[in-house]
């Protein structure tokens, strides 16, 4: 029996997410299974993010059907779509941090908002995100004073607090140093395996990078994004754009 | 400076051209635009206000707090500045008036017209919108900027529930307070101006022409219009931040539009409160 299926995409036509009429990536055909873990990667420009966006259910199809969880999110995308919403968890590339609230209001706000909770009454659990994410000292800081790799790390602290079942990550690893892209590769990979601070339940997770190379042998599937087409390389990862570039040179 | 004279001339008795007529249908279609803009973000959120009444009360309680402080408590001070000039200006400018005609008796009536009817629930507004309004543009105006409603939208969070209506309630109760302190400011210090100034008036008749020239009526009015000036300065500062994508630059564009609509929007009301006045 084949697993659950998460979100299906039928002949899709991805939206910008600036310009909710222009096309940027065509006839999508995808399907992610639970407990499945994709890395889309592309080159700048090339509709990762606008991907992501409309996967999150933040911008809608212009073509074609999207379901998620078994609902067509051309059709449903006010308050009928929340419980399914509250399953996925986005974090996104620059961070998007509330600024007039500290780390730790910004990790506790949607579990509070969701669960109706006053703020000791979330303590634990927040002390357990900001622990595990290695966030602790910068809680009672606002975000304009958290350096980028840390407030990225903040935005996923804050997107688990729901305990999602699925995880979209936008480019994390865009201008992170060395330590932080390893640190996000490995707690990626724990994640999906079934992370202890997601009570050990394997996560779906589908994260967008600009460069394959970190994301090697962590037992991803690859697809990527080139000339406004989707393609799906299975466990291989496609290479980069300058190992292109290097093979090439080395065939002339 | 002859010719110039003489261009400017020219121009006023030109027939209007054509790039004017469009010019001013560009604005009046912008405004009506607005309008209907304005009008759909008010009903959205009170439609929000109304479904959501209980949800998440102990994120958005202390929102309202913080909104109420920032929009009342905070401007009691200035208020108060306000209210004692207010109250020299008016009966710096009646009482020598009133002698003239002998008409000294009617100090409260025209202290209860001019500041309990008309100016201090208008002058309130004018101090909150200065003072919260213009920063409730900037804020959400870079929240929306920055992405952050999108942020809220991911973590499934009503960006109307959680940024416009504890604004709306803040503002509205915060101006509906000032504007009871405000007012009991001008009737104090007016008296105490026109005790300096010798008026043969004693307290007891001054306040006794106060409860006199006051009805009823009053009373509905001022609520109705204090706790509307409110919701509306809220609702105009909140959509011109929020209803439409903005970019960092042209925050301070939304701000400056948001700042001269509500005016607009105040003074229409309180016209309209007028002629309500007028017929009750």
């Amino acid at each position: 029996m084949s697993a659950e299926i998460i979100f299906q995409l039928t002949d899709v036509t991805v939206p910008s997410r600036r310009d909710a009429e222009r096309a940027v990536v065509e006839a999508v055909n995808w399907e992610v299974h639970k407990g499945e873990f994709w890395i889309v990667g592309g080159l700048q420009g090339s509709g990762k993010s606008d991907l992501v966006f409309m996967l999150a259910g933040l911008t809608k199809p212009l073509k074609g059907r999207y379901e998620l969880f078994g609902q067509d999110m051309g059709e449903h995308f006010g308050d009928e779509f929340l419980p399914n919403r509250l399953r996925t968890g986005m974090v996104f590339d620059d961070s998007r941090l509330f600024s007039g609230l500290t780390i730790a209001e910004n990790v506790s706000l949607p579990v509070r908002y969701h669960q109706n909770l006053a703020v000791e009454e979330s303590a634990s659990w927040l002390t357990a995100l900001l622990k595990e994410t290695e966030i602790v000292e910068f809680a009672d800081d606002m975000p304009s004073s958290v350096p980028r790799n840390w407030r990225v790390r903040i935005a996923l602290a804050r997107a688990l607090a729901l305990r999602p079942e699925v995880l979209f990550v936008e480019n994390a690893l865009r201008g992170v140093d060395t330590r932080h892209a390893a640190w996000w590769v490995a707690f990626i990979k724990k994640l999906w395996a079934g992370h202890p601070l997601m009570a050990g339940k394997p996560m779906t997770i589908v994260a967008s990078t600009d460069e394959f190379r970190p994301w090697r042998n962590c037992g991803a599937q690859f697809a990527e994004l080139e000339g406004r087409k989707f393609l799906t390389h299975g466990e291989t990862a496609p290479a980069d754009d300058e190992e292109h570039m290097m093979t090439a040179g080395e065939e002339t | 400076m002859p010719e110039i004279t003489q261009r400017r001339s020219l121009l006023w008795r030109a027939p209007l051209p054509r790039s004017y007529v469009d010019f001013v249908g560009l604005k009046v279609l912008r405004f009506i635009l607005t309008i209907q803009g304005l009008g759909a973000f008010a009903l959205i959120t009170l439609a929000v206000m109304i479904t959501k009444f209980g949800t998440s009360r102990r994120v958005t309680m202390p929102m309202i707090r913080a909104h109420l402080a920032r929009s009342g408590v905070r401007l009691f001070a200035m208020t108060m500045f306000v209210s004692v000039a207010l109250g020299l200006i008016i009966i710096g400018q009646t009482v020598s008036l009133l002698e003239r005609v002998n008409a000294d008796q009617f100090l409260g009536t025209v202290m209860v017209s001019v500041v309990v009817r008309e100016l201090g629930p208008l002058l309130t507004a004018l101090i909150v919108l200065s003072r919260t309004g213009a920063a409730n543009v900037i804020e959400l105006g870079t929240a929306r900027a920055l992405g952050e409603v999108e942020a809220l939208e991911a973590l499934g969070i009503d960006p109307i529930h959680y940024l416009v209506v504890p604004r709306v309630i803040g503002m509205a109760l915060g101006i509906f307070s000032l504007t009871i302190y405000l007012i009991i400011g001008a009737l104090l210090s007016g008296y105490m101006w026109a005790f300096l100034q010798d008026v043969p008036l004693t307290p007891g008749e001054y306040f006794s022409q106060l409860t006199r020239s006051l009805n009823v009526t009053d009373f509905v009015v001022l609520a109705s219009k204090s706790l509307l000036f409110g919701a509306t300065i809220a609702v105009v500062t909140c959509y011109h931040g929020l209803a439409q994508p903005l970019r960092l630059e042209e925050v301070s564009g939304a701000t400056v539009r948001a700042v001269a609509q509500s005016v607009i929007f105040c003074m229409l009301l309180d016209a309209l409160f007028i002629v309500i006045y007028l017929v009750a």
